[in-house]
């Protein structure tokens, strides 16, 4: 028989909705959105003076679920459950965890796949264009809905990361410590050639019908590919290796055609196909180039250099085969909080994982973030 | 609850007399600094805001583990960001005889720290002198244990040799100990006399002049 989980696993997706006109919240770009709705998830309990707050910031194509299960008969937990949980890094037996999923997703926050209330259909492409800044602000809503003031810890890798690096410039005084993990500053030129190939797969797929697909069959064969080459980014060549090496799948010679002999070509598709299930075409659209956008050194020098966040700890941490964020960009994140004079640790995890690798289980990671956490929660 | 001397007791002896050098309350750079056996007693017992900078990633691990403020890279390229005067005490213990390039490293931490210390093996010992002189092969020492060939020490420093270089470059020499260690560092005590000769290690307090 099965052992009955944990209760404190239990959890379940929440809504926030904010920002009804005729208060809409105003976007990077100028424009007005509103209503806006929040998909969140919590674990933990937050103690009274509310200061046990931890703040997972997901990435990309993630959601609100970064752990435990929606029912006792649920078995697939949350995306970061090595992290977060009892006992983890991230104890929810000590610490109030929040998860949202971010503004312009699809997995129960406002998107391009939500209603357009002023036309009762999708968005489709009539959604404004969202930068990390606007799902950052939406997030700071949300915080202020809960009535915390201050968050204990952020934490996220990658995009996720880059709304943790967001948050200490826009809200500085709401953070008392953040842990970017495999992330930048802005992206190098090769992540947005990514993003963009990723985009032109959707964009080219005669389905995708300038974004106005929702009465139809979407685009899911670019979206698929779109997937495919994001996965790619993600590992590393040591870990193809590893993983699949030249082995052909499920044969013995090659086929000589094009119906796919090698085990990467299956595991990729296979990828694709599941994403294709879970997520919007749009909404990818839509948050890679939210992520090409985001640019922390535009203008006058970067914008981590600034006397406010001084008192901010971090933890900052890549992996030594991502090549999607290299560690050469955490050492500039590193490099300009130093001249804050922030409290600042930085540790480049040897992972052959890629940039995979901050979701892996690691031994190294979880002992930096459990040290770092323990650390602040006892600075109270 | 441990005393402050059962504390540093499992700490090589010249960390105990930069330890007893550190004003409580003050802002600490240690370079090099291992496992943080020093920044953690000197966190416990001085409260003071310490940093690290460490290349081993499983040091910096156990270092950030253990609720230190630790970076992992080469101290040579990090201290380079930081602002002037960001720290009241730079610790540099027992790598200077490892680094390239002293006579530009030493301004450089008198820009980011108001005081530097530093601890290195003393070359003019006299057993390394007597090796030297009777058997005609580079000296190998519990000190300086290694062969020419492997040797990370690439600069052979002598107490005598950095006082000179210190008056050479204008730097003041606010606090000076030598000692002479046994038992892997981990005791020894104060020389007072004939220090070039008999102390195993040098440690000063540099300092800007006037």
């Amino acid at each position: 028989m099965e052992s009955k989980k944990d209760t404190s696993l239990l959890v379940e997706k929440k809504f926030f909705t904010f920002a009804e006109p005729p208060n809409e919240m105003i976007l990077d770009s100028g424009a007005k959105l509103g209503p806006i709705t929040l998909a969140y998830e919590t674990l933990g309990e937050l103690n009274e003076d509310k200061s046990n707050a931890v703040l997972v910031l997901h990435a990309c194509s993630g959601d609100s679920h970064v752990a435990g299960f929606y029912s006792e008969e649920d078995k697939r937990p949350g995306w970061w459950e090595s992290m977060v949980g009892p006992g983890k890094p991230v104890d929810t037996n000590r610490y109030f965890v929040i998860c949202s999923n971010i503004l312009g997703s699809c997995m129960g926050s406002t998107g391009p796949s939500s209603t357009n209330p002023k036309t009762g259909r999708p968005f489709g492409f009539d959604f404004p264009m969202v930068t990390i800044k606007d799902m950052v602000q939406a997030q700071k809503h949300l915080i202020d809905h809960l009535g915390i003031k201050k968050i204990m810890s952020m934490l996220g890798g990658s995009v996720g990361g880059m709304q943790v690096l967001r948050w200490c410039v826009d809200y500085p005084e709401m953070v008392r410590s953040a842990i970017p993990i495999a992330t930048t500053t802005r992206h190098s030129a090769q992540a947005i050639a990514f993003n963009e190939v990723a985009r032109q797969a959707i964009m080219s797929d005669p389905n995708w019908r300038g974004g106005n697909y929702y009465d139809g069959k979407g685009p899911d064969h670019g979206l698929a590919v779109a997937r495919m080459i994001g996965h790619v980014t993600y590992l590393s060549d040591d870990s193809m290796r590893s993983k699949f090496g030249r082995r052909l799948q499920n044969r013995s010679t090659l086929s000589f055609d094009f119906n796919g002999d090698f085990e990467v070509e299956s595991y990729l598709r296979y990828q694709g196909t599941k994403f294709v299930a879970r997520f919007d075409a749009n909404s990818l659209l839509y948050i890679t180039k939210a992520s090409d956008y985001f640019d922390l050194e535009r203008g006058d020098g970067t914008q981590l250099v600034n006397d406010k966040l001084a008192d901010i700890r971090f933890l900052v941490i890549s992996f030594t085969s991502d090549w999607l964020y290299p560690t050469y960009q955490s050492r500039a994140i590193v490099s300009a909080l130093k001249k804050n004079g922030s409290d600042v640790s930085f540790c480049e995890i040897d992972a052959k994982w890629g940039h995979d690798a901050f979701l892996m289980p690691n031994k190294q990671r979880d002992k930096l973030i459990s040290g770092f956490l323990d650390r602040i929660s006892h600075e109270n | 609850m441990k005393t402050e001397n059962e504390l540093l007791d499992n700490t090589r002896f010249d960390l105990q007399i930069i330890a007893s050098w550190i004003k409580p309350n003050s802002r600490i750079l240690d370079l090099g600094c291992g496992n943080g056996d020093l920044l953690d007693y000197l966190r416990r017992q001085k409260h003071v805001h310490g940093t690290g900078i460490e290349l081993s990633e499983d040091k910096v691990a156990t270092c950030i583990g253990r609720g230190l403020t630790v970076l992992q890279g080469d101290f040579r390229d990090e201290v380079h960001d930081y602002p002037d005067l960001s720290f009241d005490y730079i610790i540099l213990s027992q790598t200077l005889q490892q680094v390239m390039d002293p006579e530009k490293l030493i301004p450089e931490l008198l820009r980011v720290g108001k005081r530097v210390i530093v601890s290195f093996p003393n070359f003019g010992h006299w057993l390394i002198r007597l090796q030297i002189l009777f058997t005609g092969h580079a000296p190998v020492t519990d000190q300086l244990p290694y062969e020419w060939y492997n040797t990370p020490n690439i600069r052979v420093i002598t107490i005598s040799d950095f006082k000179r270089f210190l008056r050479k470059t204008g730097v003041r020499l606010a606090r000076e100990i030598a000692i002479n260690t046994h038992h892997h560092d981990r005791e020894g005590h104060i020389i007072k006399y004939f220090n070039n000769l008999r102390a195993t290690y040098g440690i000063m307090m540099l300092e800007h002049p006037g």
